[in-house]
């Protein structure tokens, strides 16, 4: 098929950006999307102009290192996808294709497509762990049964890729779904008791330091969530923090 | 040559199951407050390198943290799917730490270094008790209890789950632990920077050179340790099941500088992955292993069937039992579908090559879920009373226990060959994705490099010539929470007066240089060709000539085409845009150039390797019956010593004893 490329191109943070459009010939619908943008970035190389920058890694959908907003949503049209491993079949001939970074405050862009994620990594510096040593030297794995649901509810909450999506779905650019698996994850847990109430008031102090937006229930971050990571989890984070400030 | 004078393993005397307890109880340790005074540089944040750096920040050093993705949670441990092994014996099968090193030393066809695997068998459970106490979801039963399930290769159920995402969740685990130590400030992260070389200073790692991959800037920074773990180099094929970015750099560059590379030539072929699309195709995605649990693997018996098959005439369902060919329980009886990876992937290579492929490529075998849907589908309709005669019932009750088990796999399947693996069998065929070879290391995980270590799949130790499934995750996080943070203190002991090693000195400068030369280099250079031509153009040749089958003569061009590959590509590369900024063509173009050379090496060492083991197979060296055919004058680890360009490698051997496991023909029959 034949389609139509509309590309943001961006040198570097400080630079302006525009819109580039650029046509591509001959795409295979078995391609993935980001395996038609390699063809057009080897066009572009022979061609002697710089390929376009994109994240990217696994390509198999895990990594959380791609992103993009193709035709307005992030990761494509298609459901529970992340960009890796949307397939050109998605798409038709002569289709037009915005191709834009994921747009948000608090994910300023790199260059091109890139976007910085990193306000994800200090948010989870700030409580996403359990403060137990890694000597070994805990009680046996099975000393202490857990109940299956919250087992299952927890790891529901823990496949949380860290792409973005969320944030980029959301018209607040708020990070609450991402922020909520984690606290999430920990207080379904027993081992995530001790630290229960800091935990999620430390997070949510960051989040907030980083620039997200705030939380209006539209429920878009769970609809572009190529993970599937449930809203309830943003319900549950905010009985904790409002626990958690009651208690303090 | 023997290994001997100069670079002995190390191990420790006394019985096997003593010598890690004794070798604990005998090493030189760090007081509290001299760790800090001494700084380690880790260079990649997967399994291996998440878990020590953080393990080595809680003990007290100052870690610096490397990695070129744009968060430590990105590196490729985080696609591992099926799950990692521990002998728990949870599951009351017989288990021990004995068996569990047993079957790692069978498994990789006696090509182990004994005293290694042992160790890691040994602190195995201690990694299951650590992940749970950091909040690591694993897959559990009704009672609350931890689950296990078996994988290929053994006779007992040891293998510790969180459904297809299993790497994920360990390396989750890890990050958090790293997220603590950051927050701390005992490790300091450098996110989107990749090693560039190795600095020694009078003998000992001291440091290395890096790059800022997002301004492009070279950075110098000095340690009194380098631990290096950066993972394997499956992508030296071109297509792997290995992430767009991973490889051999770091290991290469050390092995420049002087540490041994062993084994190059044990990569490991995965039988379930998805088969090739087209050229388009930028990398392969794997299938777990768990899933031949449940899943048989199938090609038809009748020639005429795999023609209609191919045309689109008959479909795979409406092929009679008796007309296929289960080619894996007709050959091995007692293993069935679950042999190990090397002799599974080797089957359906026979099979395809005797014509017998499924789709148009004629490079694919069918994994057929259908019996297991009605197996799990009659005991859930007998379980919740239901009629287990109704076969509409049995096959959505089926298909829902399926879906518990292995759904985002089928979905991830569905997604990328637009068809329905509840309603079809899967088609698969093996690719790369694992490598066993690495650089080599003593007991202590030391390179032949005095301050420089190698972890995780980036060192050669423990899976000899194949690795069983769910065993990588184990030694990664062995290496890295139990092993490594141990046995570094022994040498940094004697460090506790060095003080912080400077960098602005001749060996930082030499080392600056030369990285800055080479990328120069590929920016001046007046080429026509991308990077990637090169790249699929020596991962072609490794696929034909040094794959899954290996012969004499094959790997004699192999090695000579790749020599003329490496000099075209110096003349012609094409890297476009500037040496600042971020450029990742310019990046792709230094991995590449460290492929070209290895690739040359790994050639050479198949060459070397007169025999077939494990993942190892020379044509020249098979039983009657095309079983692999081990030399026991090959018994022992090939380590190549850098000597200029790959032909001129020095060879060094590590004969292999076994004195706690008897050397048997490794029959799954």
């Amino acid at each position: 098929m034949d389609l139509k490329l509309k590309i943001w191109r961006q040198k570097n943070a400080a630079a302006k950006g525009k819109i580039v459009d650029y046509d591509i010939s001959e795409v295979s619908s078995d391609m993935s999307f980001l395996e038609m943008l390699d063809v057009l970035n080897r066009e572009l190389t022979e061609k002697g102009d710089e390929p376009v920058s994109f994240d990217h890694d696994c390509r198999e959908g895990i990594c959380g290192s791609c992103s993009l907003q193709i035709n307005g949503r992030p990761h494509g049209p298609d459901g529970g996808t992340t960009t890796c491993q949307l397939h050109m079949r998605k798409f038709k001939d002569g289709d037009s294709i915005v191709i834009e970074p994921f747009r948000a405050k608090a994910f300023p862009i790199v260059k091109d497509l890139i976007i910085d994620r990193s306000a994800f990594d200090r948010v989870q510096h700030a409580g996403a762990f359990i403060s137990v040593n890694t000597s070994g030297n805990t009680q046996d794995a099975n000393a202490t049964p857990i109940n299956k649901g919250d087992a299952d509810h927890a790891f529901d909450a823990a496949s949380c890729i860290g792409c973005g999506a969320c944030v980029a779905a959301c018209k607040n650019a708020s990070a609450m779904l991402f922020v909520s698996a984690k606290v999430s994850q920990y207080a379904l847990l027993p081992q995530g008791q001790v630290e229960r109430e800091k935990r999620v008031t430390d997070m949510v102090s960051q989040m907030d330091e980083e620039g997200f937006g705030a939380c209006t229930n539209t429920g878009a971050c769970e609809a572009e969530c190529p993970k599937g990571i449930s809203i309830t989890n943003i319900a549950r984070m905010n009985r904790e923090f409002i626990g958690s400030n009651l208690k303090s | 040559m023997k290994i001997g004078a100069n670079f002995p393993a190390k191990t420790p005397e006394g019985p096997i199951e003593d010598k890690w307890t004794s070798y604990k109880n005998k090493i030189d340790l760090v007081n509290p407050a001299n760790k800090r005074l001494i700084d380690i540089i880790v260079v990649g944040t997967g399994l291996a390198g998440g878990s020590a750096a953080a393990s080595l920040a809680e003990l007290g050093y100052n870690v610096k943290a490397f990695c070129f993705q744009d968060s430590p949670r990105r590196a490729h441990s985080i696609a591992a799917q099926g799950g990692i092994n521990a002998s728990k014996n949870y599951m009351g099968d017989g288990d021990s730490d004995y068996r569990l090193f047993y079957d790692t030393v069978k498994g990789g066809d006696y090509r182990a270094r004994e005293e290694n695997v042992y160790r890691l068998a040994e602190v195995s459970g201690n990694i299951i008790d650590q992940c749970v106490a950091q909040g690591v979801p694993f897959a559990r039963d009704y009672g609350g209890l931890l689950d296990n399930r078996s994988f290929g290769g053994v006779l007992v159920s040891r293998t510790f789950y969180a459904k297809g995402q299993t790497g994920q969740q360990l390396l989750l685990g890890a990050y958090s632990a790293m997220n603590r130590q950051i927050a701390r400030g005992k490790i300091k992260m450098y996110n989107r920077h990749e090693m560039m070389d190795l600095v020694i200073v009078e003998g000992k790692a001291r440091g290395i050179i890096a790059k800022n991959l997002i301004t492009g800037e070279l950075e110098r920074h000095s340690a009194h340790a380098v631990v290096i773990a950066s993972g394997g180099y499956g992508n030296v094929f071109y297509l792997s099941t290995n992430a767009m970015g991973s490889n051999v750099s770091a290991a290469w560059k050390i092995h420049r500088k002087g540490a041994w590379f062993a084994n190059p030539c044990f990569t490991q072929i995965h039988p379930t992955c998805i088969p090739v699309s087209g050229d388009h195709q930028s990398k392969l995605t794997l299938m777990s292993e768990s899933l031949r649990n449940d899943g048989r693997i199938w090609v038809p018996a009748k020639e005429e069937d795999v023609k209609a098959i191919r045309s689109g005439t008959l479909k795979p369902t409406a092929i009679a039992e008796a007309d296929r060919d289960y080619f894996l329980e007709r050959r091995y009886p007692a293993f069935g579908n679950l042999v190990p990876r090397d002799v599974a992937s080797r089957a359906a290579k026979e099979r395809c090559d005797a014509g017998f492929g499924v789709n148009a490529t004629g490079e694919a075998v069918y994994l057929d879920f259908a019996a297991a849907v009605i197996r799990y589908g009659k005991e859930k309709a007998l379980v919740t009373h239901q009629d287990a005669n109704n076969e509409a019932l049995v096959l959505e009750l089926g298909r829902e226990i399926i879906a518990t088990k292995y759904g985002n796999l089928f979905q991830m399947y569905e997604k990328i060959v637009d068809e329905n693996p509840y309603e079809t069998p899967m088609m698969i065929y093996p690719a790369v994705h694992y490598t066993m070879g690495g650089v080599w290391v003593d007991y202590d995980l030391m390179t032949t490099v005095p301050g420089c270590y190698a972890i995780g799949e980036a060192n050669f130790s423990e899976h000899g010539a194949n690795r069983l499934g769910a065993s990588a995750l184990m030694q990664g996080l062995a290496d890295g929470y139990f092993v490594l943070p141990y046995t570094i203190g022994n040498y940094l002991a004697k460090d506790i007066r060095t003080g912080a090693i400077p960098v602005d000195t001749p060996e930082f400068a030499a080392a600056e240089k030369g990285v800055q030369e080479q990328l120069e280099r590929f920016i001046n250079n007046k080429g026509s060709k991308p990077v990637d031509y090169f790249h699929k153009k020596l991962g072609k040749i490794m696929w034909d000539k040094v794959g899954m089958s290996r012969n004499s003569k094959d790997l004699k061009e192999a090695i000579e085409e790749i020599q003329a590959i490496r000099d075209e590509f110096y003349k012609e590369v094409k890297v476009p845009g500037d040496l600042d900024g971020f450029n990742e063509e310019l990046a792709k173009a230094g991995r590449v150039a460290d492929f070209l050379e290895l690739g040359e090496l790994f050639a050479k060492d198949a060459l070397n390797r007169e025999e077939s083991c494990g993942g190892h197979f020379r044509e020249e060296h098979q039983t009657p019956e095309g079983e692999a055919k081990r030399d026991k004058a090959f018994q022992y680890v090939a380590a190549w010593e850098h000597n200029g360009a790959p032909k001129d490698a020095n060879l060094h051997k590590e004969m292999l004893d076994y004195k706690y496991i008897e050397v048997k023909e490794r029959s799954y029959k």
